[in-house]
């Protein structure tokens, strides 16, 4: 428990670091990447990202998180906290059976760890005005909150978001294209 | 009907009518316009090349004003290459030369050097027919405003000439995502002369003009969820309108803009909001367990209409802008959203679904009945023009966005895009003083 604490500054530190090197938001989801990774390439990608600014405060950060990513079962791909997305039906908001145990797996992390906090993005395909949109998504981010409210998990600990169809993959042909569009994602905060 | 121009600017007419289409070539142009169609009774006009010898390596602005009455579909502008006499003002008129080109009006004019690198554009308008005079205007101006002056003759041409009221002198924002970025830019209403009002690697929404044409308010995702700006264009200057926890989308400004309505969630569905433009003041203006969004005021201020999905499927309702019950307002067609007012407040145009195509629609909301007036699968965000005569809206062409415009009658059609360039989310801003 301790250590989990510890670990989960030092990714906050990270955070902060790339986001003082002025990283964009991209480097952020390449972080995982980035802090697994000790090749060559992958430092390369570090330090080209921060390549303007304080380079020695990003090189610390990459040793505690490289260390510390074994035991973050967040970011364990074997662990089933690794999966953060949620998809649905067309102009659905319930979440389907299939994806009960992500939930479930994610609102008992919640539970365990009371200063853990998530934002759950909604996401809708591109169908649809953007502002209708925005609302759809939203309607999603909330049933999956409302999932997590019945197995005890606080408000506080949730923000429920929407991006709409900002992000989804544009020019879909077919209807698995669209799905992959329709999801809410858990993101956790410092994630 | 309005927007345009280009490097090469190509005008496709496919009216029935026989159009001169003029080609222009115009510098500094980037939206590149196509046009379609034209009313039945297109007036024959010739605008004679300015006399602006005092201006070096300008074009020259009779082309401008031609080129916004051609746009409008109410004009056949005449070539006046072929007639021998260049008048620069009325008095200088033989009006038999332009009755023989069969003009029934012209417009002549000349640009002036003043002192302290000011211009004096002088511009007169004369009826070929009855050879009388019926426009005289001065403008002292400033070199930049010369695009804009041009497009005020235009307007004054327009207006003398068709009764309706201005259109040329106004301005567009839209969203022109391009390499990743998220550009809100703003142009010229004939698509010339755009600047970025703001940029961002994350996606940004639903612009829209403060009345005097002074602010843009907008949704940013920059910190990974909508929040709202207001940003003054003279300045640069923002403030963060609405923060809220959940989702803070959909600005619209009330008519006399001192307050918006907007959405926000909180932790639950999209409700209605009014906030006072400086971000104080926040009030709940709906309550429902569905969606309520896309929120517009109607003219007199009395009203906001909002999209809402309460009875099922999404349709447009309105409510008191005191508050109150929502009453709905369309009940054609299993799909409208996006309700925009035109600014006289008679009618309503709209986003319909329509066979699984969303397509711009129109309501006449004291007979209710409603017009198709876009053609494509995904069109979106409907914008009247300061006169209420057109329609601007966003279109998708080979996978990329575009805009599009309609006359409210559905006769003219245009089309802007710029290369390589994905544009949405167009809004026309008010006529310029």
């Amino acid at each position: 428990m301790n250590k989990g604490m510890f670990n989960k500054k030092v990714l906050g530190a990270l955070v902060l670091a790339a986001m003082l090197s002025a990283c964009k938001s991209t480097p952020m989801t390449d972080k995982p990447a980035a802090v697994q990774d000790k090749s060559p390439a992958g430092a390369s990608t570090q330090s080209s990202a921060n390549s303007a600014a304080d380079t020695s405060g990003v090189k610390e950060v990459v040793i505690d998180s490289n260390a510390n990513n074994g035991n973050n079962p967040l970011k364990d791909p074997n662990n089933i906290l690794s999966k953060r997305n949620i998809y649905f039906d067309f102009d659905s908001d319930s979440v389907k059976a299939e994806y009960r145990p992500i939930v479930e797996a994610h609102a008992k992390y919640l539970l365990a760890n009371s200063n853990a906090k998530v934002v759950l993005q909604g996401n809708t395909d591109e169908r649809g005005t953007r502002e209708y949109n925005v609302s759809l998504g939203q309607r999603r981010a909330v049933s999956v909150k409302k999932s997590f409210n019945l197995l005890g998990v606080q408000d506080k600990q949730i923000e429920t978001v929407s991006l709409g169809e900002e992000k989804a993959s544009a020019n879909c042909a077919d209807e698995a294209c669209h799905q992959q569009n329709r999801r809410v994602e858990v993101v956790y905060e410092n994630d | 009907m309005k927007k345009m121009p280009s490097l090469f600017q190509r005008v496709l007419l496919a009216c029935t009518l026989t159009v001169s289409a003029m080609m222009t070539s115009v510098s500094h142009a980037a939206l590149e316009i196509e046009i379609s169609g034209g009313n039945a009774q297109q007036l024959p006009i010739a605008i004679v090349p300015f006399n602006q010898d005092a201006v070096k390596n300008q074009e020259n602005i009779a082309n401008i004003i031609s080129a916004d009455l051609r746009r409008s579909g109410m004009f056949r502008v005449l070539e006046t290459a072929g007639v021998a006499s260049k008048p620069s003002t009325i008095a200088q008129v033989k009006y038999s030369d332009w009755a023989s080109l069969q003009a029934q009006a012209i417009a002549v004019g000349k640009i002036e050097a003043l002192p302290g690198n000011r211009l004096k554009v002088s511009f007169q308008l004369g009826d070929v027919l009855k050879q009388t005079q019926l426009a005289d205007m001065d403008y002292n101006i400033t070199p930049s405003q010369l695009r804009m002056t041009a497009h005020k003759i235009a307007d004054v041409i327009y207006q003398k000439l068709t009764g309706e009221s201005a259109i040329f002198a106004s301005r567009i924002a839209y969203i022109n995502k391009s390499k990743g970025r998220y550009a809100l830019q703003v142009a010229d209403a004939d698509g010339v002369n755009p600047q970025t009002v703001v940029s961002s690697n994350e996606p940004i929404i639903s612009p829209a003009w403060s009345p005097d044409g002074t602010k843009i308010a907008y949704v940013s995702f920059e910190k990974k969820k909508p929040i709202i700006f207001v940003q003054s264009l003279m300045t640069g200057q923002r403030i963060t309108l609405a923060s809220f926890k959940g989702n803070n989308s959909a600005p619209a400004w009330a008519p006399d803009g001192s307050k918006l309505a907007i959405v926000l969630t909180h932790a639950a569905n999209s409700q209605l909001y009014l906030i006072n433009a400086d971000g104080s003041g926040l009030k709940q203006l709906s309550k429902s367990s569905a969606i309520d969004t896309e929120p517009v005021w109607s003219p007199d201020a009395k009203w906001v209409y909002f999209s809402s999905d309460r009875g099922g499927s999404p349709q447009i309702y309105k409510v008191s802008s005191l508050g109150g019950d929502a009453q709905r307002v369309t009940f054609d067609g299993t799909y409208n959203l996006s309700p925009r007012f035109s600014p006289d407040g008679k009618s309503l145009a709209m986003i319909r679904n329509d066979g699984g195509r969303y397509r711009v629609a129109l309501q006449n909301l004291a007979t209710g009945q409603v017009q198709i007036l876009s053609e494509g699968n995904q069109d979106e965000s409907p914008s009247f023009a300061p006169n209420g005569r057109v329609v601007l809206y966003a279109t998708r062409s080979a996978g990329r966005g575009a805009l599009a415009a309609v006359s409210a009658d559905g006769r003219v059609k245009q089309r802007l895009s710029e290369s390589g360039g994905d544009i949405r989310e167009p809004a026309w801003g008010p006529l310029l003083n």
